[in-house]
């Protein structure tokens, strides 16, 4: 029965490699009596940029949220079926505050600490218990992040005195200080202008060399720009999942073409 | 053309319902003024001439010329220092465990609606209850310690639900970043939320107190005595208070002591003021963590 599943999703004849980052096995989710994920199955490449794309409302959003367990901090919220990262549930028998240290995330809207831009980058890694020069840690996260020469000689400006795009810079290198495997970004362009957006992507294309990174976008040229692999959302059902040229040239559904080529959505 | 000429013509209408709107609500401010102003003026009118040195440091007589209001003033500041000493962290870990840890739920909804239902209670219900339970059941005499358990828990619910307000007005993404970091809800806690809301708690605060602070009928009910002639030197100790010291003036039929009230009045509202300009003060330190 899975395998079937995985079968009908991986078209044009890939094969699954053995070693998937992020595996998610007949995954669904509800908020309330509100089935939002139905039975997806997914599996998501270690240094690779994958993106998750379909119009408002399929789901794209919650499923990124299920890869940390932020769907918990929701009252009201059932999920069936297991994500693994690394082959190992990150819902059974796992702490959740581990997971979310090992899985970083990057929200839709800049949300820097009300703090200073070196306490915002140093501020997870104190409490995670970081022992090392703080200093340091600091410099080769904003550096990691392409702020460091925007923002080296005011590290204790205020976070809030920094524009859209060095915020949310700042808030993937505060999220990279706590050494996370993978990085989610939910749609972290989305309240930026054209070229912070450009920024912020060859940010993006540069932590692929580390970091194993999903991100929820509705701009699929932004998808087409920066992803190795696209999984097309809609109703809450996974409909396809391929490499993002392949995708995006040559849909096996017809529902993913008419989405990408605008008919919908 | 005809509805663009139609708009114009509402316009004039909408202007004067605009300046009447304003007008009223200014009315409204001036008429609280007037009124706020008039006591103050009367007030000072009556008691300024009893208002000495000699009228801070004695305590209170039978003879108006020799009497004062230093047991008052001393009893009221152990009151206060103990109410908020008591009232203050129960009220803000109990808002923390019922917005941050509590699971939701109709339990949760029914405490919510019973603290809401508390802080409308008349305080000489509460009175009646620390006459019971602290005078007669813990045994604790009409001491300060009573009456400032008595204090502290009718102005309980005010903290609670401003603490709450509080910890909910803190944007999700505050939250939701910070546990995306790994970190602990204790960690959330003492590094975001408490910080952000501490401006708004402390304001809640300062209305409880500034209500504790001028409260008779609980304390009256506990059996404070008028009539205190030495300066209480633990929490143990009989006391009095200045809003009793003022009640039991205005109740005798002398026209000196009306005089004295007034007096008592004006450094009533003189402690009260100095509370909260130093609360005031408190909190602006702490809005520093927020900027703009």
């Amino acid at each position: 029965m899975e395998t079937n599943e995985r079968d009908v999703l991986m078209t044009n004849g890939q094969s699954v490699p053995k070693d998937a980052k992020v595996r998610v096995e007949n995954l669904d989710f509800w908020y309330g009596t509100n089935h939002v994920l139905k039975n997806v199955v997914l599996d998501i490449q270690a240094h690779e940029v994958t993106a998750l794309i379909g119009p408002s409302g399929c789901g794209k959003s919650t499923l990124l949220r299920c890869f940390n367990r932020m769907n918990e901090l929701i009252p009201g919220v059932r999920l069936e079926g297991r994500v693994l990262i690394d082959g190992r549930d990150i819902y059974r028998n796992a702490d959740p505050v581990m997971v979310r240290r090992r899985i970083g995330m990057v929200f839709q809207k800049p949300n820097p600490f009300p703090k200073t831009i070196y306490e915002n980058v140093i501020w997870g890694a104190r409490v995670n218990g970081y022992k090392g020069n703080e200093a340091e840690l600091v410099e080769e996260c904003l550096r990691k992040a392409a702020l460091w020469d925007e923002v080296k000689d005011r590290l204790n400006a205020h976070a809030y005195g920094l524009s859209g795009g060095q915020q949310q810079r700042l808030c993937i290198a505060r999220t990279l200080a706590v050494a996370p495997d993978v990085v989610l970004m939910d749609e972290p362009a989305s309240a930026l202008d054209p070229i912070a957006t450009a920024k912020l992507e060859e940010t993006i294309l540069q932590l692929k060399e580390r970091y194993t990174i999903i991100i929820v976008t509705h701009n699929m040229q932004q998808a087409g720009r920066i992803s190795d692999r696209t999984a097309f959302f809609y109703l809450g059902e996974l409909i396809e999942v391929d490499a993002t040229d392949q995708l995006f040239t040559r849909p096996a559904r017809k529902r993913t073409e008419d989405y990408i080529t605008g008919r919908f959505g | 053309m005809t509805s663009s000429q139609q708009y114009d013509e509402r316009l004039e209408n909408r202007r004067r319902r605009g300046l009447i709107f304003s007008s009223l609500l200014f009315v409204a401010t001036v008429s609280g003024l007037v009124v706020l102003i008039t006591l103050i003026v009367d007030v000072v009118v009556q008691g300024g001439q009893w208002l000495d040195w000699g009228f801070l440091t004695s305590f209170p007589s039978r003879i108006p010329e020799r009497a004062g209001v230093k047991s008052a003033i001393v009893g009221s500041i152990w009151m206060i220092l103990l109410t908020a000493g008591i009232s203050v962290p129960i009220g803000v870990a109990s808002a923390l465990y019922l917005e941050e840890y509590a699971p939701r739920g109709w339990f949760l909804k029914l405490i919510r609606i019973n603290i809401n239902n508390l802080a409308g209670i008349p305080s000489v219900v509460y009175g009646i209850l620390g006459l019971a339970l602290f005078v007669r059941f813990f045994a604790l005499g009409r001491s300060l310690i009573a009456g400032a358990l008595t204090m502290a828990l009718l102005i309980l619910p005010i903290i609670v639900i401003s603490a709450q307000e509080a910890l909910r007005a803190i944007p999700l993404g505050i939250r939701e970043s910070a546990f995306a970091l790994g970190a602990t809800r204790r960690q959330v806690i003492w590094s975001h939320l408490l910080p952000m809301s501490a401006p708004s708690i402390m304001t809640g605060i300062i209305l409880a107190l500034s209500r504790a602070i001028g409260e008779t009928a609980p304390l009256i009910m506990i059996g404070a005595l008028t009539f205190i002639a030495f300066l209480p030197t633990s929490a143990l100790d009989p006391f009095t208070v200045l809003p009793i010291q003022i009640f039991n003036w205005t109740a005798r039929p002398q026209a000196d002591f009306q005089g004295l009230a007034a007096a008592g009045i004006i450094i009533l509202m003189i402690v009260l003021f100095l509370m909260n300009l130093s609360a005031i003060l408190l909190r602006n330190h702490f809005e520093k963590y927020r900027l703009r």
